[in-house]
């Protein structure tokens, strides 16, 4: 959940759905050929950062404008979710897997001009993991025991422990390189070393961005790319039929979607997040504390349902916490097949033979709301009678996810950080889950550093909470994109929320 | 008059100070942690430590509200939590777009509004009067957000006259800048508008039904000369009222049509503060806004002393 989706499901949606469907259809006028020259991009999403410093705030916009366009860390994650050298030229790990030596680019200058060297690494590195650190994802930086400067141009970071994703963690928006001198004012000014710089901020409006013509790398990019923040559904469909954006590399309402498809002068591609969307349990609360109860619930979920219902078909069923597109994924969609029989028999073994009332919270975003009207209208054919409660994200944070003791019976969210399964591990999460298998799981997958070995231990992983049906899980969350046909570039997946903006161009 | 001005002025100043009172407990007792918000589920607990004592949230209840109260007082509305910048410089953005867009909204609905409203007092029951008053009817009755997207599908998508949405700035040059205020501008003005053209109409033929406009007859002066010299001045008391209701409403309730055509105004600002308990932007805007909601009222106030002599040398 890094990312907090749109609050701002306005009232207009469902007038716009109709007048969509009977105006747009008759607008045959095809204007957005005049952008075919232009050397620049105008992107709409549907929220505004609050802030433009990664390390300072968990907002997926933020990232999503600065990361890799901005600013660059010591790697970065591609359009694949692979990692991939940015900052550090190469790299090598001693034997023990405790000691990454990094060998940096030489003349990299920041936007203010000033060099970029290994003392800005430690200085970042320290300071996201320091006492002092109001970094959102500080638990990244907290396997480094000492940052080393050996030369200019090479860093020694020495960990405590070998931590195997440690070179997938430093591709983080949250784990970038910033100076010394812009570290105080990167919220409103950013400084980093990519291959934009910051130009402008509209507050409530846009943010602009421009080339950076002294930038160290190849990359050739546009001259300049303007961010639009749209946050309402109905306006941003208008947008983009007007040529007010380009496109959105993540679109707002899947209902508006199959109206796109059908218009040749967008693309839309329908692509994966890292976003487990799942129906998180209190399984410490009774009766969830009864993995009966929990079982029960998993098979009378009806997945399709959901993804129909709630995202117009967007979306893919999982079965366990992880996204299906990586290599390690175990498909168990069909450990709990939805039958309804026998959910009511293990409610009965479990105690509960006619049921019992329990409450769901709902957050804003639109696959929550809609969602969990389809989980409780399913609940309910097996005698659970849920209450639905609907919240906004500051209840949510403080009532669900911080709260002592938990409020909270059931809720559905989206896990957006990318391979985040190690939450499972800590028995304080809001799960709260307590397996000594799962940790000691967790455990040998941080020591292990050889693909292979990793990926037996993540399918591992995958099964327990499955077997143990910690929460339901329901679908992963599909990013829609939709962008004039003559874009390309932008990516297809989010394997991290970005908008890499360096291999964006138009075409002849 | 001074005495009736300044005993309006001492209830306004009252009103302001209670209010922000108000406003402060309010956004106390609201659930949801700013820290907590800022850095998401991702946080650890010494980091969320760390960002309250940076923002100051771990000090008491009365110093921060006696903090933000001084600080208003000699003008620094504080430092947003989200933006990290000060409030006032959020203000000022906003109101270059809401605060012109709202007189432009009012101008328009009171060129309509005024004439129409005077045409059916005066036509009354005749087709013009019956006619005005059931477009009124249909200016209130349609939903604006609705009939403003009808207007986008129009201009912006269909004929391009106008942009779909979004604020050039002022910089880009006053004719772009208006062009992208004119659809939510007449969006805003129709109902108000209707509100206001329904407002004089009765006004008025509740003037023209009084004593001494019968004696104005009697003595000899038209019709029309009458509803003219002194019918429409005493009409003026209401319509002057609903106007000033209508101008506070349009400065920051408008956020609905702020949405339809993405305008960084001071709703949306507000309604984004409220979602990110950014309390100390909420609290300064509000301020704010029930300081001008005041001194709103306290020309109205004026202009119905200067309307009506009889409230200047009101004693009591």
């Amino acid at each position: 959940m890094r990312h907090f989706k749109p609050i701002n499901q306005m009232i207009t949606k469902g007038a716009l759905a109709i007048l969509l469907m009977t105006t747009a259809a008759q607008i045959t006028t095809t204007n957005i050929t005049m952008a075919a020259m232009k050397n620049s991009v105008t992107l709409g999403m549907s929220l505004e950062p609050p802030h433009l410093d990664p390390t300072a705030g968990a907002a997926a916009a933020i990232d999503e404008i600065v990361y890799a366009n901005v600013f660059e860390g010591l790697t970065r994650i591609d359009r694949t979710g692979a990692v991939k050298p940015a900052l550090a030229e190469s790299w090598s790990v001693s034997d023990d897997g405790k000691i990454y030596t990094f060998k940096l680019h030489t003349g990299v200058k920041f936007h203010d001009g000033t060099d970029f060297d290994a003392n800005d690494v430690k200085f970042s590195l320290d300071r996201a993991g320091g006492e002092k650190s109001t970094n959102a994802q500080k638990g990244l930086f907290k396997a480094i025991t000492s940052v080393d400067v050996i030369d200019a141009a090479t860093v020694k970071i020495t960990l405590s422990s070998p931590a195997g994703n440690f070179l997938f963690n430093m591709g983080w928006g949250d784990a970038i390189i910033i100076g010394s001198e812009s570290a105080g004012t990167n919220k409103t000014k950013p400084i980093g070393t990519g291959p934009f710089k910051f130009s402008k901020w509209t507050k409530g409006l846009s943010i602009v961005l421009e080339r950076n013509d002294n930038y160290w790398g190849e990359a050739k990019v546009l001259d300049k790319a303007e961010f639009r923040i749209i946050p309402d559904a109905a306006a941003a469909v208008a947008a983009l039929l007007a040529g007010d954006v380009d496109g959105f590399a993540n679109f707002p309402s899947p209902e508006a979607i199959p109206q796109f498809q059908a218009d040749p002068r967008f693309t839309v591609v329908v692509g994966s997040t890292e976003g487990e969307t799942i129906l998180s349990t209190n399984n410490k609360k009774k009766p969830f504390d009864d993995v009966r109860v929990r079982r029960a619930i998993a098979h009378a979920l009806e997945r399709q349902a959901i993804i129909d219902g709630a995202m117009f078909g967007l979306g893919t069923p999982i079965g366990t916490h992880f996204a299906p597109h990586h290599p390690a994924y175990v498909d168990n969609v069909n450990k709990y097949p939805h039958d309804i029989a026998k959910a009511k028999a293990l409610l009965a073994e479990a105690g509960y033979p006619n049921g019992f009332k329990a409450t769901i919270k709902l957050p804003p975003p639109t696959y929550a709301r809609r969602g969990g009207e389809i989980v409780a209208a399913s609940l309910r054919k097996v005698g659970i009678d849920l209450e639905i409660i609907p919240v906004e994200w500051g209840q949510w944070l403080k009532q669900v996810f911080k709260g002592e003791p938990k409020d909270y019976d059931l809720t559905i969210v989206s896990h957006t950080e990318p391979q985040d399964i190690s939450i499972y591990a800590n028995p304080k999460y809001y799960f709260q889950y307590d397996s000594q298998a799962f940790r000691d799981v967790m455990d040998k997958l941080n020591a292990t550093v050889d693909t292979e070995g990793r990926y037996a231990l993540m399918r591992q992983a995958q099964n327990i909470i499955s077997e143990d049906a910690v929460n339901g899980y329901l679908f992963q969350l599909a990013k829609a994109g939709v962008w004039n046909a003559k874009l390309e570039g932008l990516w297809e997946n989010s394997p991290v929320q970005a908008n890499d903006l360096t291999e964006v161009h138009w075409k002849e | 008059m001074l005495y009736y001005l300044i005993r309006r002025f001492t209830s306004l100043l009252l009103t302001l100070a209670l209010s922000t009172i108000v406003i402060f407990m309010v956004m106390e007792i609201v659930p949801g942690d700013p820290a907590l918000i800022i850095l998401g589920i991702g946080a650890t607990d010494e980091t969320l430590a760390a960002l309250r004592e940076q923002m100051g949230l771990n000090l008491p209840l009365m110093t921060r509200y006696l903090q933000w109260v001084s600080g208003v007082l000699v003008g620094d509305l504080g430092t947003s939590y989200t933006y990290s910048v000060p409030v006032s410089e959020l203000i000022a953005e906003r109101s270059i777009v809401s605060i012109p867009l709202a007189i432009i909204a009012l101008t328009l609905s009171t060129i309509i509004a005024i004439p129409t409203g005077i045409l059916a007092a005066s036509k009354r029951g005749q087709i013009a009067d019956t006619g005005i008053m059931g477009l009124t009817q249909l200016g209130i009755a349609i939903p604006n957000f609705w009939f403003a997207m009808l207007m986008v599908y129009v201009f912006a998508v269909m004929l391009r006259w106008v942009p779909a949405g979004g604020f050039p700035g002022w910089d880009q040059g006053i004719f772009n800048a208006l062009k992208s205020l004119v659809l939510p501008a007449v969006a805003l003005a129709l109902p108000q508008a209707a509100i206001l053209s329904r407002v004089t109409r009765s006004a008025l033929l509740e003037a023209l039904g009084e004593d001494y406009i019968r004696t104005a007859r009697a003595k000899g002066l038209t019709r029309s000369m009458v509803l003219w010299r002194h019918a429409l001045r005493d009409a003026l008391i209401p319509v002057l009222t609903i106007m000033g209701l209508q101008f506070a409403f349009l400065l920051a309730g408008t956020i609905i049509i702020e949405n339809v055509f993405y305008l960084p105004g001071l709703g949306r600002l507000i309604f984004q503060a409220i979602t990110q308990r950014d309390l100390i932007v909420v609290e300064s805007s509000v301020v704010l806004l029930v300081a001008s909601v005041i001194l709103i009222n306290f020309m109205v106030d004026i202009a119905y002393a200067l309307v009506d002599p009889r409230l200047q040398s009101e004693r009591s």
